[in-house]
């Protein structure tokens, strides 16, 4: 068991997972990072991963058992390259987000955090249904690896999950440059080193901009603001 | 008057590159806070309470006396935690709001956490938004860079450190209590209240747990004062907010317009029903929130309105839909969300929330009875008020309202299954 | 409390309190108090199911919803009365008053049921449940629910000694709180989320705590169940009695559970003084021995012919026995070794048979390393301490530090452990553990290890003022206590270390011992020193006190105190003692087993009287069959000096208790002891009354300790809760939770002997090697420490104890 457990989490790990706790003033705090963190080098929370977080973290296994199977984000087997969440809510849903879902589950004759083909080769796709992605002026939404793909249609979803399959990396309407399942977990662990122009990667959508936009070309603003607005006088104390 | 749309928050987005720091600063960007570091932090705490700034993450309570509630010169260390954990159903303002400019909440973060005497601020964002954490780490970074976090910031002698903390996929995790559970590297479950979180919040610390939208106005309060913010707005429940227009509208999006405007007034901004097919229901604050209906177009959205008249104003989410969806489907859909978003720890949500996914999808499946929908309505009735934390009341808001405006729907799904039942016993 | 008879009278609120007004009865409560335990005290029962006195309040299950006005206005939604507190003025309705509250406790019974499964009748709580019993009194009479129910399989063990049935569980978080809160052992957790949420351990990680047993108890339901009760009885079958556990010395209330004569498990008793609610799963699961196959049932005399023990009359082996022990006693004498697990009764018999029977002081209760030291220090500062004027479970709490020397509480005294835990969790008492590694005990105590060399203990005691300052502050402080272990005995100078820190600092001293008889024996005079009531054998007073009550010839209470323990033995071995009377010791425990199996070997007669055969009773002369504790009635004096007296559980067994059976050998000798029964035996000492003498404090040098050479280590080594003593005998589920029997030593340590981490130790000494697994803690160079008594390692075989150097090798021998 130590074993195994050496040679999955290497120093780098270690090291990433003593950077995730510095970052706070207690150090359990660290551990929903740092479960993003082995899942990025696992494509999954395995046993091992719980481990490793116990032992860095000093709890047992139970705790952190107890936490990790409490979030929908960590995943208990191994995960495709790339991760495909349709929103199944309501609004995405009644917009066609369940015909997407449908549709996808059909093509990749897989359900509910399935994958199909080997869960890390090129091309695998782990296919989950999501809650509200927060995106509803854009529904129905998908996302890749947390990547935005806006305003689905059944056919769009399909033929980017069968680009997926041929690895190809179709861009995100709002998001960076796909990458893969770990990578994106790497970085929800909060390293993003070498990733600079990820953040030109597109995020106003028109829907975004729609009432800005309109306010502009109506001339709609709101009132100007005072020169220079003063304080109130420092309250009393009671 | 002000006008139809008052964009504030919303105004910088449309700049190229808006979420950098020098477009930030080119636009006025951390003027407030300089203004702000020179001013006694007490005084910053009651231009809030004048403001009559709301908390913009549904319950509306009063920023400024949340603030106020953070006991001073007690020796603890203080916090502030800003609720991003955007995940209401409908709801799509703040996840915008950290891509398009997330310096304003960093800007807002350092004023109010100076106000309040923290040296420590977290950002918990819902861990499925990867682009807009993505943002936020590089504006904190930038704001590091600049000096605007860190040790004495601006020569002020004020420090404060920010992290950036993506969670893991927990609708619960909105509730605040729960978040701070999260943020502490646990089981995202609601904590008894009291103590509240200003006595005993982060790590048992006096804490203050605010918005994205509600923060980000802070800067815009600075510099305005809290005079110009209640220029909009109703007297009650002042200021611009962002109002997510999404499903069957023509043109759907981010409106940035008075608190009290109506549906009708967004509506007529937004284009009006999509194709031309006619309202049926609506929320006007996520899912949570009672619907509403074509009745309720002019319902003047703001927290006194949307109470009075049946609902709540929630996070504005204003999801629309048209005559072709059914209200039983519809509020199905909501129940599973409910049901797994439920975090299991009080009796109510947990048993309840599983109960009624079941009679919801037999029902829409045409195998329901009309007793089913008392029994709907009475679990409804066992769960409001009596589950640990707000998300048992949410749970029941569809059912109870679509029941209301809509019973006859539920009843035309019985009577295909007693004429089933009449036909197999024939 | 106070109930108004009339609206009239006004009800003085005293400071710290509040009146409120519940069901209409006004009612005044102590600031902080649950509504719950508010409306109890009126006799209110509001249902429940998470709530627990003794946890942190959770308000998850709802049920005890009620409704509350405060300041004239009603509260929007019913609250947990398991949460909230009272407050001046607030007027709360139960289900008795409210219909709301009615409705909100019947809609969330109806939803606690509707998961759960129709399987009453073959469920261990079924008769004593908490949710069927309230489900009968609050719930409906007929199910509305038609849909699936949530199905697991079921049950699963989570331990060798707990089963996890989760369709039954009703989520309320009493288990998983007290192993985080109360146990510090957070190995069972909630696992999932909303409907799918779950009680559970790790993969592979059982629930591994030496208190995992309480959590079966305090379950509402019967989702967790006990492997060894599951389907062995129902509770309306069942007879409780009152019992005290006979295992450590902190005496805990127990309710022994029993039908047909025969034990089926055992609870934990509510004593707020001692164990609260809880004890150890030593305490609840280790009875069997008791009923094991092998047990005497009837008095055995060695077959002169045969040379085996045979069967015979009590008349036969008492005639023999006492003709026996009259030849040895006249000849060079006799001595008597009575263990540590004896009721004060029977050690009193002991004691008392000793002086007038057997007309000597050669008699010990210490069967286990011992020392003269020891014998002094308890002399001076323990016998006839009380908790009038000692250190108690209380005073743990209320302490401000506690200093832990030679001590492993959490495996020598379970329930110390929990309240110095609670004390540490609740009111940050300072817990320092003088030690050689962080043991779980420290860690879930808070603890600071203040670690040294075995040996080692009173230097550093010694240098505490100079090195660590700020723990003699802490001990200076009113309220401070240092709890000393039976290990002390084996560190020369420990002892005298003590005493002078007690003196320097004020705090006060307790002797915790493992054994649940050593405090009682102590007391009784079951010591070569001492007579009983803390009499000095050498004060010519007190003996003549004694010879006159007992109404024996002054002067035949010899003057000179006895041998002890090891004296018995070696006098035995050298010929210069001729007999010995043996109450339940194993020879095993005693510091060098080789030596004991001599004195044996060499003792002209032997007299045992014992449950089962042991390596006495393969010697014996005469074997007495005993009771054990559930046979017979008497006392344990606790550690805290605290008389915990029980009755007989079972009645009627023909089983005969030591002191009635010690009577009638007197008797056959000439020598009335007057305790033919437990409560005869009682009332004779109590006739005695105490009469503690003054003593000096024991002044025994540390010696200087020369570091181990090449190839060497000194070694560290207590025992473990559950490990191979006796009284664990049958009882597989339990032994299933003993902790791993692994050796311990420092990394360095590890380097400097060649043994490779993961691998295996051989440790070893003249008389002989055990190898075992070993790990790295943080002990101090040159230590390695094993279990006394685990596993295949059996320390005393090797003649060896804490602080002995020993041989270390990597790998096997």
């Amino acid at each position: 068991m130590t074993q195994a457990q050496e040679t999955v989490f290497e120093q780098d790990t270690v090291d990433k997972a003593r950077a995730i706790m510095a970052r706070y003033p207690q150090a359990r705090s660290a551990l929903l990072p740092m479960l993003h963190l082995v899942q990025s080098v696992e494509g999954y929370v395995s046993q091992a991963g719980i481990r490793f977080c116990a032992g860095q973290l000093d709890l047992t296994e139970a705790e952190v058992s107890a936490v990790a199977t409490f979030y929908t984000m960590y995943k208990r087997r191994p995960c495709g390259e790339h991760l495909v969440s349709v929103c199944t809510n309501t609004l995405c849903a009644a917009l066609g987000g369940d015909a997407i879902y449908a549709k996808l589950k059909d093509h990749l004759k897989v359900g509910h955090e399935e994958t199909a083909g080997e869960p890390g080769t090129p091309g695998s796709i782990t296919l989950e249904h999501a809650e509200c992605l927060a995106a509803c002026d854009l529904g129905p939404v998908l996302q890749v690896n947390y990547e935005f793909y806006d305003n689905q249609t059944p056919d769009t979803a399909l033929e980017l999950v069968k680009a997926l399959q041929n690895g190809e990396k179709p861009a995100p309407t709002r998001g960076a440059p796909l990458t893969d399942f770990k990578q994106a977990e790497l970085q929800l662990a909060g390293f993003f080193e070498g990733r600079d122009a990820d953040l030109d990667g597109p995020s106003a959508a028109a829907e975004t901009l729609r009432g800005a936009r309109l306010a502009q070309e109506k001339g709609w603003d709101a009132p100007a603001m005072p020169e220079n607005a003063e304080f109130p006088p420092i309250p009393e104390k009671k | 008057m002000a006008n139809p749309l008052t964009p504030v928050l919303t105004k910088r987005w449309t700049e190229p590159r808006s979420w950098t720091i020098e477009t930030y600063e080119r636009t006025d960007g951390y003027t407030a806070l300089r203004k702000a570091l020179k001013a006694h932090p007490d005084q910053l705490i009651q231009q809030c309470k004048d403001s009559g700034l709301r908390g913009r993450g549904g319950a509306g309570f009063p920023t400024g006396m949340k603030w106020g509630f953070i006991p001073q010169g007690d020796g603890k260390p203080h916090y502030l935690v800003i609720n991003a954990d955007e995940g209401e159903p409908g709801t799509c303002k703040d996840i915008p709001l950290m891509m398009a400019d997330p310096h304003s909440l960093i800007e807002g973060i350092i004023i109010t956490s100076y106000a309040i005497r923290a040296n420590f601020a977290a950002i918990y964002v819902r861990g499925e938004v990867l682009h807009c954490i993505r943002r936020l780490n590089a504006a904190v970074r930038e704001a590091y860079a600049k000096g605007y976090l860190g040790r004495n910031i601006l020569d002020s002698g004020f420090d404060l450190d920010v992290v950036v903390h993506a969670g893991a996929g927990a609708y619960i995790c909105g509730e605040e209590t729960a978040l701070l559970d999260s943020l502490e590297g646990r089981r995202g479950q609601p904590r008894l209240k009291p103590p509240f979180p200003a006595t005993a919040g982060l790590y048992a610390a006096p804490t203050v747990v605010n918005n994205v939208e509600t923060i980000a106005s802070v800067p815009f309060i600075v510099n305005g004062g809290a005079d110009w913010f209640r220029e909009m707005g109703r007297e009650r429940s002042p200021g611009p907010k962002i109002f997510s227009l999404s499903g069957h509208v023509t043109r759907p999006g981010q409106y940035e317009a008075p608190m009290g405007t109506t549906l009708r007034e967004l509506l007529d901004m937004a284009g009006g029903m999509k194709d031309g097919i006619p309202l049926k229901f609506w929320t006007p604050g996520g899912s949570s929130t009672p619907l509403f209906t074509a009745e309720h177009l002019d319902v003047p959205l703001d927290f006194e309105g949307a109470a009075e008249a049946g609902s709540m104003l929630g996070t504005t989410a204003l999801q629309i839909f048209n005559e072709t969806v059914s209200v039983p489907w519809a509020v199905m859909k909501w129940t599973e969300f409910y049901k797994h978003e439920s975090c299991g720890k009080c009796t109510p949500c947990r048993e309840g929330t599983y109960w009624l996914v079941q009679i919801l999808q037999r029902m829409v499946r045409g195998e329901g009875t009309a007793g089913d929908i008392d029994t709907l309505l009475d679990v409804c009735d066992n769960i409001l008020g009596r589950s640990f934390c707000a998300l048992g009341d949410g749970a029941v808001s569809p059912i109870t309202s679509g029941i209301k405006y809509f019973k006859d729907e539920f009843l035309a799904l019985c009577d295909q299954n007693s004429k089933a039942l009449a036909g197999a016993n024939a | 409390m106070t109930i108004a008879p009339d609206k009239s009278t006004e009800i003085v609120v005293p400071e710290g309190h509040v009146k409120l007004v519940i069901d209409g009865l006004e009612v005044v409560a102590p600031k902080g108090e649950l509504l719950i335990r508010t409306a109890e005290r009126l006799g209110i029962v509001i249902p429940r199911f998470c709530d627990h006195p003794l946890l942190d309040p959770a308000g998850a299950c709802r049920q005890c919803l009620v409704e509350v006005e405060m300041g004239g206005r009603p509260m929007p939604k019913p609250q947990a009365s398991c949460t909230m507190t009272v407050a001046d003025g607030m007027v709360v309705k139960t289900q008795l008053t409210s219909p709301v509250a009615d409705k909100a406790q019947q809609g969330v019974m109806e939803l606690l049921l509707i998961n759960h499964p129709l399987d009453c009748p073959i469920c261990d709580k079924g008769g004593e449940c908490p949710l069927q019993n309230q489900a009968l009194a609050h719930g409906r009479t007929d199910s509305r629910f038609h849909e699936h129910k949530r199905t697991f399989p079921k049950p699963i063990p989570i331990s060798t000694q707990v089963l996890l049935d989760r369709e039954r569980c009703v989520l309320c978080q009493r288990c998983t709180r007290f192993s985080a809160q109360i146990a510090g052992d957070p190995f069972i957790e909630l696992l999932e989320r909303g409907s799918q949420q779950q009680v559970g351990v790790a993969e592979e990680k059982p629930f591994q705590s030496y208190f995992s047993g309480n959590t079966i108890q305090i379950c509402p339901v019967g989702a967790l169940t006990s492997a060894a009760y599951r389907f062995r009885a129902r509770p309306f079958d069942l007879v409780s009695t009152p019992s005290v556990c006979e295992h450590c010395s902190s005496g805990c209330a127990e309710r022994t559970d029993w039908r047909r004569g025969k034990v089926q498990r055992k609870l934990a008793g509510d004593d707020p003084e001692v164990n609260e609610e809880w004890i150890c799963d030593k305490g609840r699961f280790a009875f069997r021995y008791a009923t094991s196959d092998d047990r005497f049932t009837r008095p055995m005399v060695r077959d002169a012919a045969s040379g085996e023990l045979r069967e015979s009359s009590w008349t036969e082996a008492l005639q023999i026995a006492a003709a026996g022990l009259a030849e040895a006693r006249d000849a060079f004498g006799v001595g008597v070794l009575t263990g540590g697990r004896l009721t004060v009764e029977d050690a009193y018999a002991y004691s008392k048979f000793a002086r007038i029977a057997l007309r000597t002081n050669d008699i010990d209760f210490r069967a286990r390393p011992h020392s003269q030291e020891e014998l002094e220090f308890l002399t001076s500062h323990v016998v006839g301490t009380s908790p009038e004027n000692g250190v108690t479970f209380k005073g743990i709490e209320a302490a401000p530090a506690a200093l832990l020397v030679a001590f492993e509480p959490e495996e020598e005294a379970p329930i110390v452990f929990l309240r110095l835990r609670k004390a540490a969790r609740n009111k940050k008492t300072k817990v320092f553990h003088l030690g050689q590694f962080t043991s779980p005990a420290v860690e879930k105590t808070f603890g600071t290890l203040l670690a040294c060399v075995p040996g080692g203990e009173p230097a550093a005691l010694n240098a505490l003022p100079e090195h660590a300052s700020d723990v003699v502050d802490e001990l200076s402080k009113p309220g401070a206590v240092i709890l000393v272990g039976e290990r002390a005995a084996e560190i020369p100078g420990a002892f005298t270390a003590v005493a002078k820190l007690a003196e320097r600092t004020g705090a006060k001293v307790a002797w915790i011992p493992r054994r649940a008889g050593e405090r009682g024996a102590l007391a009784v005079g079951a010591t070569p020193n001492l007579l009983p009531g803390g009499r000095l054998v050498s004060d010519a007073a007190a003996r003549t006190e004694v010879e006159r009550t007992w109404g024996v010839e002054e002067g035949s209470i010899p003057a000179k105190p006895g041998r002890d323990t090891n004296g018995i033995l070696m006098a035995l071995a050298n010929g210069e003692l001729d007999g010995l009377v043996v109450g339940g010791v194993d020879p095993f425990d005693l510091p060098d087993p080789e030596l004991a199996e001599q004195a044996l070997s060499a003792a002209a007669f032997v007299v045992s009287l014992e449950l089962r055969p042991s390596a006495v009773t393969a010697h014996a002369n005469v074997v007495l069959p005993i009771a054990p504790a559930v046979e017979k009635s008497g006392s344990y004096l606790n550690w805290e000096g605290r008389r915990r007296e029980f009755g007989t559980t079972l009645e009627g067994t023909g089983a005969l208790p030591d002191c009635r059976v010690l009577d009638t050998l007197g008797v056959e000798m000439d020598a009335d002891l007057f305790t033919q029964t437990p409560a005869a035996a009682a009332a004779d000492l109590a006739r005695l009354g105490d009469n503690v003498a003054d003593a000096s404090a024991p002044n025994v040098a540390a010696p200087l300790l020369s570091p181990p050479k090449d190839g060497q280590a000194v070694l560290a080594t207590w025992r473990r809760l559950i490990d191979n003593g006796s009284m664990q005998d049958g009882e597989p589920h339990l032994a299933g939770t003993a902790r791993p029997v692994v050796a311990k030593v420092s990394a360095a340590t590890a380097e400097h002997l060649g043994v490779e981490l993961g691998g295996e130790i051989t440790v070893s000494t003249v008389r002989g090697s055990v190898t075992l697994p070993v790990e790295a803690d943080d002990l101090p160079d040159g230590v390695v420490w094993v279990p006394t008594n685990s596993g295949d390692v059996k320390v005393r075989n090797l003649a060896a104890g804490h602080g002995s150097v020993v041989k270390v090798t990597g790998g096997k021998a």
